[in-house]
């Protein structure tokens, strides 16, 4: 059994996690996930560190389908990180207690097991983390 | 162009009705419509309609009669009923016709709404990874706001509270037993910082508007409630909509701010000269957000507002008279066009219990929804 990207084109596991962002070749503008036309869009990586924008908890089970996460369900965060420059992302926020959520904290990306796949394959997802120092 | 006037009402109880379809409680509130006009369903020169999970609204004949109208049918998600009355008030103010029908109907099944990927042009990962659930915007939304404005959990309360004491009085209302706001404050959280009673839920319900030219509206002694705007708008860059796995740091509009200063430039007028208004209250953070964006008060205003009562029945500004959607349950199809509704009764004075007093002249209303629209109409007597 192996790890798998819930999909393909969304982050780069190495040398270190990175979100993969498209850059508008005509406008310059920065959006996640990149857009598959290619003409248009060019891949960037995005910033590794941003901060807080804003936050929820989901406490109850998202309906399935789509929602393919673990049928034992325990609340989770979510919420917006700015990454400067670029974007401000949807994500998963993981490593931190509700109670300590707030809008400015820094968070940097990291990787998650997300949900098992029908052949056993651990799913991978990007998340966001309060800011380890050191 | 000429005048549109309302000339019949009708609405089928929103709630929980077994046994009817959702086209079927469409079909009711058009009778009701209809006998509130004076007039039998062979007058109706047209119709437009929609449902956004009930089927297509064109299929109404076979309950109202087979009399070979034109039927547009209208799915613009929250904005369906709101497009169904501009393409009626288009129909007439053109002087193509001279009255018709515009309704709205709908049954979701209980619990969230069960949006998926692929309908909104998302990658199907979104919707895998949980991020398809529309509580989630608006609590991220609201959570931001209340940070930046300076929005107490008391006025959250203090808005679903209002929302049920309405509603007591209104007929039509899902939820009609006022809830203290110890209740509303301490019940399950869903999203923070929001609770149970603080989100409305997918409901069913009809809606129907008989829609008449002045003539028409003299003739029939029906012409007191006239149509001064009806629009609808997309989102602008920078907005922050519903299911987007991105936003740009540079922020922009909303679709709210372009609908509503049309709305008031079409109608002639400003907010300062609304009497009461119907807002987009999918929860209580959204009628809060809405108040400043629809021009009635600055952001932030919100808090001294609601402690002081300026948005309940006799206040300043009444707002969603007979409980919005935190009371009457959300069958999107038809939302827009209960608000609207609402405003007619309320511009009649038939709104009994929960009338605004004064005797008022304007009406104000205005929905928003998925994936960024929103529509506003204003009427007048």
């Amino acid at each position: 059994m192996s790890a798998t990207a819930i999909a393909d084109g969304l982050f780069r596991a190495l040398p270190e996690p990175t979100l993969i962002g498209g850059r508008n070749r005509e406008t310059g503008r920065i959006v996640f996930p990149c857009p598959a036309d290619r003409d248009r869009w060019e891949a960037v990586d995005l910033p590794r560190r941003g901060t807080l924008w804003s936050w929820t908890v989901q406490r109850y089970r998202p309906k399935t389908p789509p929602y393919v996460g673990p049928e034992d369900f325990a609340p989770f965060a979510l919420g917006y990180v700015e990454l400067p420059g670029a974007t401000i992302v949807e994500s998963r926020l993981v490593d931190v207690n509700f109670d300590a959520l707030k809008i400015g904290m820094e968070m940097q990306i990291t990787l998650v097991p997300f949900a098992t796949d029908d052949q056993g394959n651990t799913i991978m997802l990007y998340a966001f983390t309060p800011l380890q120092e050191g | 162009m000429q005048d549109v006037f309302i000339i019949g009402i009708g609405i089928h109880p929103f709630g929980r009705t077994e046994g009817l379809s959702g086209l079927q409680q469409g079909a009711n509130a058009a009778r009701i419509a209809l006998k509130d006009a004076g007039l039998e369903w062979q007058d109706m020169q047209f119709g437009f309609g929609g449902s956004d999970s009930a089927g297509n609204a064109d299929t109404i004949v076979n309950e109202l009669g087979l009399t070979g109208l034109p039927f547009i049918n209208v799915k613009n998600g929250c904005a369906t009923g709101g497009s169904a009355l501009i393409g009626a008030w288009q129909a007439i103010a053109s002087g193509q016709y001279d009255v018709g029908i515009a309704l709205g109907f709908d049954k979701h099944p209980r619990g969230a709404f069960n949006a998926m990927p692929a309908e909104y042009s998302l990658p199907d990962w979104y919707g895998e990874a949980g991020f398809m659930v529309t509580t989630q915007f608006f609590a991220i939304k609201l959570q931001r706001y209340m940070a930046l404005h300076g929005i107490s959990p008391q006025s959250l309360g203090r808005v679903a509270e209002k929302a049920f004491r309405n509603a007591a009085h209104a007929d039509h209302a899902w939820r009609r037993s006022p809830v203290d706001i110890d209740t509303i404050m301490h019940s399950q959280m869903v999203s923070d910082p929001l609770t149970k009673y603080m989100f409305c839920s997918p409901a069913e319900g009809g809606v129907a508007l008989i829609l008449g030219s002045e003539r028409k509206a003299r003739e029939l002694g029906r012409d007191r409630v006239r149509i001064k705007s009806a629009v609808v708008r997309t989102r602008p860059p920078g907005s922050f909509e519903v299911f987007a796995p991105c936003i740009d740091i540079e922020r922009g509009g909303a679709p709210t701010l372009l609908a509503s200063k049309a709305a008031f430039e079409m109608a002639g007028i400003g907010p300062e000269d609304i009497d009461l208004a119907q807002l987009q209250d999918t929860e209580s953070g959204a009628e809060i957000m809405h108040m400043a964006e629809n021009g009635f008060c600055d952001h932030g205003e919100q808090e001294e507002w609601l402690a002081n009562g300026w948005s309940g029945i006799d206040g300043k500004l009444p707002v969603n008279t007979d409980g919005g959607c935190l009371a009457c349950g959300e069958p999107i199809g038809a939302s827009g066009l209960r608000q609207i509704y609402e405003n007619t009764l309320q511009l009649r004075g038939l709104g009994g219990g929960r009338q605004v007093p004064g005797n008022p002249r304007t009406a104000y209303s205005h929905v928003y929804g998925a994936p960024g629209i929103s529509g506003v109409t204003i009427l007048e007597r």
